[in-house]
């Protein structure tokens, strides 16, 4: 398909649009100067992300990142900023000086991956938005093959839990300690 | 009565079984060990008398050995005994002597040092002796031989706290040991060529393969001659003997008169056959060495002034007429002059012995008129001289006699005129000695008393046969029933050819008779009148004789020169050996090894096995300290990594594989 | 729409979060940059499957496990900032490299 052909279909200006944004968002996630705008820019590509999925026809899925992801995750992201006291100002100190390995190893990943992704894989059309993948097979996929990772997972997210209030936790003062001990 | 022969080796182990009883037990005893010495030969007395008249009466020859040990398919060693007339005489006299010398120095002994050892070392004598007249072979009769030459030197320096006896002793036993060199390498010689050391064999071969032996018979025939010559006291190695009196008198008395010295004309008598047969150019020397041995020692006793001395000149001359009979080829008469010379010497010793009791001193200056005091050793020594003498009718003259005839008929008529020479001397040293001791009056200190019956017992005892032995050996004369001397040694394990007179030759004997009164006259006129003072006793002197025999002929002084000029330099020799060449090499070999040792270690240990492992650890060392860099302990350098890594896998599995 | 503009993309924004991986002092950032990869991920996954479109959704499955497994992480992850930052007052990655020659 050649460029011309691909730029007539709407769709492609939809991915197009929304993948800009994604792309500025990311930028921005790595090169802001304040930490919670790093954070917000992230939200931004989260979001920019479930818009391609729904191009995708993963509405599930995107859904479920819009929540999770953007609801839950960024959320405690910015709570942990705030507990740290990260400066909410400008922070000069925030990059590393010698950037020329970093530039020179993500420019090489960027290559590999790209150029193997176009050696690997024949342009194939994919469908734009026609038939949603319906949540019915999502779901019984999930607890059909792939139950037990499922399960796994949800252990994971329970150790996940109990660790992190263990971790998290503040030792007791020692007159805290006693009155507990005495109860 | 068969069980007599067959047993008759009990007789060569009792002595010794009494040696290790004397030594274990001899100490509480209240004799110190004689009881048990004279008890062990009591019984050898009673088989030697059983075997001794079985002999006479009916001739036994039997002969049992075990064989001990085989060279390859040749050469073997047998140990054992033989009984025949010569072994059966020995056998007889060895005992019957040896018990009454073992009785008298029960006496003797009395209240001496070391009793119990010396009856010990008596037996071990004893019963060496035995071994070796009772050998089958040459290798039986030189272990017989070596024991009484060991016996004698433990008796000779009995004495040990005065060192001069043990200088006598060693003096004799080295004398000894260098006649031992010629025994041994004789009767290897011999034992080698002929294929065994047996002596029956060694008669057969001699009588019956003479060409096949030839020269090796006259080589061992020499050799062992001088050997005999050692223990015999035969001229020039004689010089032993006088200075063994030394040892006690019963020792004296039963080895150095009697039997070990003996033993010499013994072994020539054994290998008789060798010599008559082939090696017949060594006779006349034999002859004339004997011929010396007689006259010139014998006149040694004319100075002598220790009353053993005397008796010692004595012993040598009288061996000497024995090597010269035996090597003249009188076989019976050298034999029966050895036979009849150990009683009448024994009794001598005995009571010599007995007078040095009393007197306390050996010394002929000290004594005299003893014949008050001591009749009964006055009357026994008076017997045993004139037996010596040869006077008739006592052994000494028949057996002298039967030695002349020999040399006589054998045509030594030159040595037969010395032999009758040294009956004259004989006669006269023993008058001399007769009448310093005996008579005059009494030159000691105190009284002096007769000898306790232990020790008059044994005298009498042997004073008996000096009498009567004699007719054992008339000539002409058999006796009925039991023949005569020559009968009983006839009876021997080869049998061989003997020259024995058939008649008395009156002119002879009369020559000889004639001799010894002439010298008792003579000796008599000089030395019977009494003197107060010995200068005036020595004041008889022959000129220009005399000085010699006083110092002995030089012969102490020319081998004491002789051992002194080659022991020296071999010494310094054996000694430069020692530092120079075997220390030398120890050395050499010591610095050998320490330099290598310094190589290994500085060069191989310090530097190439150190080196290895210095260099080793220096490299893990900084190789750490370089590798250890990597760990920065920031997360984001190795996370970079890590994602250089996954880079280069991708790469590599993407686009090349 | 081809694949290969969506591959491209998430290969664009996993290069991104490297970077930011890499250059970041602050360790919240830090995180926040793995969040970036851990979403291309997510594109490229749901990407195959709607280009292979597997009969059991396979893809998006695997794209939810992602989310629900980053989640956990990030709530450990910020677990262990907050005891980092309470011991050594800084969130510095800098100032943790205790564990070095």
């Amino acid at each position: 398909m050649t460029f011309t052909d691909w730029i007539g279909e709407p769709v492609n200006w939809f991915f197009t649009a929304i993948g800009l944004v994604v792309l500025f968002a990311g930028l921005r996630v790595v090169t802001a100067k304040n930490v919670v705008h790093s954070a917000l820019y992230l939200v931004g590509a989260l979001g920019g992300t479930a818009g391609l999925f729904v191009l995708l026809s993963a509405e599930f899925v995107a859904w479920v990142l819009v929540l999770v992801y953007i609801g839950a995750v960024i959320v405690l992201f910015l709570f942990g900023i705030m507990i740290t006291r990260a400066p909410t100002g400008l922070d000069e100190g925030l990059d590393a000086e010698k950037k020329v390995w970093p530039v020179a190893l993500s420019v090489a990943v960027f290559v590999a991956m790209a150029w193997s992704s176009i050696e690997s894989f024949e342009p194939t059309v994919l469908l734009g938005t026609g038939e949603a993948t319906s949540t019915e097979l999502v779901g019984e996929s999930l607890l059909g093959r792939f139950v037990i990772p499922f399960e796994v997972v949800s252990f994971v997210l329970l150790a996940a839990l109990v660790g992190g209030i263990t971790i998290a936790r503040r030792d007791l003062t020692p007159v805290e300690e006693e009155e507990r001990a005495a109860v | 009565m068969s069980f007599f022969v067959d047993t008759a080796g009990i007789m060569l182990v009792t002595p010794l079984m009494a040696f290790l009883a004397i030594l274990a037990v001899g100490k509480r005893m209240k004799h110190k060990g004689g009881e048990i010495a004279v008890a062990a030969l009591a019984v050898n007395l009673v088989w030697a008398t059983v075997l001794f008249v079985m002999n006479m009466t009916e001739g036994v020859l039997d002969q049992t050995t075990f064989e001990i040990a085989r060279i390859g398919s040749g050469l073997v060693f047998e140990l054992g005994w033989v009984v025949d007339g010569l072994s059966i005489m020995m056998f007889f006299l060895v005992n019957l002597v040896g018990l009454l010398v073992f009785i008298y120095a029960l006496g003797y002994m009395h209240g001496d040092v070391r009793v119990p050892w010396f009856f010990a070392a008596f037996s071990l004598f004893a019963g060496s002796m035995l071994i070796l007249v009772g050998a089958p072979n040459l290798v039986q009769l030189i272990i017989g031989w070596e024991g009484v030459g060991l016996a004698s030197y433990f008796l000779i320096g009995f004495y040990w706290d005065d060192l001069d006896n043990v200088k006598a002793g060693n003096k004799a036993f080295l004398t000894n040991k260098v006649g031992d060199v010629g025994l041994v390498l004789g009767a290897i010689i011999l034992g080698v060529t002929i294929g065994t050391f047996d002596f029956a064999s060694l008669a057969e071969a001699a009588t019956e393969h003479a060409e096949a032996l030839g020269a090796v018979a006259v080589v061992g025939g020499l050799l062992l001659f001088f050997g005999a010559m050692g223990k015999s006291a035969q001229f020039p190695l004689h010089i032993w003997l006088p200075d063994a009196m030394a040892g006690p008198t019963p020792v004296s008395a039963l080895m150095h008169a009697a039997t070990m010295v003996t033993a010499g004309i013994y072994l020539m008598a054994r290998v008789f056959p060798l010599f008559e047969n082939l090696a017949e150019e060594v006779r006349p020397l034999m002859v004339a060495i004997g011929a010396i041995t007689l006259f010139a020692i014998g006149l040694l006793a004319l100075v002598a002034n220790d009353i053993k001395k005397v008796l010692a000149y004595s012993t040598v001359s009288q061996l000497g007429y024995m090597m010269t009979a035996v090597a003249a080829g009188g076989y019976t008469a050298g034999l029966f002059h050895l036979f009849t010379h150990a009683f009448f010497k024994a009794l001598l010793f005995l009571g010599a012995g007995a007078v040095i009791h009393a007197v306390h001193s050996n010394d002929l200056s000290d004594m005299g008129g003893l014949r008050k005091h001591m009749p009964t050793t006055y009357w026994t020594f008076l017997v045993g001289s004139l037996a010596l003498a040869g006077i008739f009718p006592f052994s000494g003259f028949w057996s002298k006699d039967e030695i002349l005839a020999t040399l006589g008929t054998e045509g030594y008529t030159a040595v037969m005129w010395i032999a009758i020479a040294g009956a004259f001397v004989t006669a006269f040293y023993m008058t001399r000695c007769v009448a310093l001791t005996f008579f005059g009056t009494f030159k000691g200190h105190g009284t002096p008393h007769e000898a306790p019956r232990l020790m008059t017992g044994p005298l009498i005892g042997l004073a008996i046969p000096s009498i009567l032995i004699g007719a054992a050996n008339i000539p002409g004369v058999d006796w009925p029933g039991i023949g005569n001397f020559t009968d009983w040694l006839g009876v021997r394990v080869v049998a061989m050819g003997d020259h024995h007179a058939e008649g008395i030759d009156y002119a002879l004997a009369g020559i000889g008779l004639g001799a010894a009164l002439a010298g008792i006259a003579i000796g008599w006129l000089i030395y019977g009148k009494d003197r107060s003072t010995q200068e005036e006793r020595d004041r008889f002197e022959v000129p220009g004789l005399f000085p010699l025999l006083r110092r002995k002929y030089y012969v102490d002084d020319v081998a004491l020169g002789l051992v002194g000029a080659t022991s020296g330099p071999v010494a310094r020799f054996v000694d430069w050996t020692n530092t120079y060449i075997l220390d030398g090499i120890v050395n050499a070999v010591g610095g050998a090894t320490k330099f290598l040792g310094g190589i290994v270690y500085n060069g191989v240990d310090q530097i190439v096995v150190d080196g290895i492992f210095n260099g080793l650890s220096a490299a893990a060392d900084g190789a750490g300290s370089v590798l250890r860099r990597l760990q920065t302990g920031r997360v984001q350098q190795y996370a970079s990594g890590f994602v250089g890594g996954v880079l280069i896998l991708v790469v590599l599995f993407v686009f090349v594989i | 729409m081809i694949v290969h503009q969506f591959l491209i993309l998430a290969a664009a924004l996993f290069a991104m979060g490297v970077y930011g991986l890499l250059v970041r002092r602050n360790i919240v950032l830090i995180l926040l940059s793995v969040e970036l990869m851990l979403n291309a991920v997510n594109i490229n996954l749901i990407a195959f499957e709607s280009m292979l479109a597997t009969p059991q959704a396979i893809g998006q499955v695997f794209a939810i496990f992602v989310i629900t497994v980053a989640a956990a992480e990030v709530g450990i992850g910020l677990a262990i900032v907050l005891m980092i930052f309470r011991n050594r007052r800084s969130a510095n990655v800098d100032d943790l490299n205790l564990m070095r020659w």
